[in-house]
């Protein structure tokens, strides 16, 4: 399984910019992929925005963890706050650090929602926080949580970001990186 | 780069209206972002459908805090639509939700729908929804149960392509 590796979308259109601008997107072709990755970011935007809908390879009717790495480096802390449909749980992890959770193979045609905002990602004085809002409807079955990250490894801008599952992300998964520009 | 995040259609009602419609939406996007600013007159359910199917293809999972506890709540093979919790609609103040259609025309798959709402006087929530369909979603109603949403209420559809 190899990873995939995002390219810039487009050079400049010539139209006026608006504030949200597409920088890149992949979507997994059949056979799926290990990884997506998006390099060579730039830092002339404000915030960063990644829209995923993803789908982990994993057989069975589960739940799996969908992690970002930034710069090549994993995340430093987490905490979130989880719903399954039935109750809600709170909690923090320094180790397992998901930033959404997405359905295994068994859910057919399913698949997870994860909205990924990373505000002043290019501010080298700043560690960088991230926040995310995920979640999947199996009917009958489901998850929806918040993410609150902390990436604490050094104060460089983020150029690099990468997103996996526990085994291999699914054909039609998608992930689609934005800019946001400040005034 | 290229600019996105394009306003589709905005609707807002001069009077009390108990559906919402947009249609003939096209595939020319990849997400659908759909703003409400909104009120009710009489306290009642919502619930969000999409190209017409009133056959029970829906459910939703939701989060919901209300000032001292947190709920976790799930409504499945729901015929009504996509469920939208009845305290997250004040009489009294416009409030606020946020829709996220991701992919909503890929035809491979079904639609999932992740929303965030507020209603400062008594709830806020989170939801993801699904659609087990996998036609592309062309028309979406919003529907309320009562006497519908109040005059001044707000409903815009965006539309943010990625390349």
């Amino acid at each position: 399984m190899s990873p995939i590796l995002g390219t810039l979308a487009s050079q400049f259109s010539g139209k006026p910019f608006g504030s949200f601008e597409s920088i890149a997107t992949v979507t997994v072709g059949a056979g799926g992929s290990s990884s997506v990755s998006f390099t060579s970011i730039p830092s002339t935007y404000t915030h960063l925005q990644i829209r995923c809908l993803a789908k982990d390879t994993t057989a069975g009717s589960t739940f799996q963890n969908f992690k970002m790495t930034i710069n090549g480096n994993t995340m430093t802390r987490r905490h979130f706050l989880f719903a399954d449909g039935a109750s809600v749980a709170a909690g923090s992890s320094t180790t397992n650090l998901a930033i959404g959770n997405i359905p295994a193979a068994g859910f057919t045609s399913i698949f997870g929602a994860v909205i990924i905002d990373i505000l002043d990602y290019a501010n080298t004085n700043k560690n960088k926080t991230i926040r995310s809002l995920g979640g999947t409807d199996a009917n009958g079955s489901g998850e929806l949580a918040f993410y609150s990250a902390l990436y604490a490894v050094n104060t460089n801008a983020i150029t690099n970001l990468s997103f996996s599952a526990d085994s291999n992300l699914a054909q039609y998964t998608q992930i689609a990186l934005y800019g946001i520009k400040g005034a | 780069m290229t600019a996105t995040y394009e306003k589709i259609a905005t609707t807002t009602l001069g009077s009390a209206q108990s559906t919402v419609n947009f249609t003939s939406i096209t595939a020319s996007y990849t997400d659908l972002i759909f703003i409400w600013s909104y009120k009710q007159d009489t306290d009642s359910t919502v619930y969000m459908r999409f190209n017409g199917d009133t056959n029970a293809n829906y459910s939703t999972t939701g989060l919901f805090g209300d000032g001292s506890t947190t709920s976790s709540q799930r409504l499945s093979n729901n015929s009504n639509g996509i469920w939208f919790r009845s305290e997250l609609i004040s009489s009294s103040n416009f409030n606020s939700a946020i829709y996220q259609f991701n992919n909503y025309s890929n035809t491979n798959i079904f639609k999932t729908v992740l929303s965030r709402a507020n209603n400062a006087g008594e709830m806020v929530g989170a939801t993801v929804g699904l659609w087990r369909s996998t036609s592309a979603i062309s028309s979406i109603e919003v529907w309320q149960g009562g006497t519908g949403f109040s005059s001044g209420s707000t409903f815009t559809l965006y539309g943010i392509k990625a390349e």
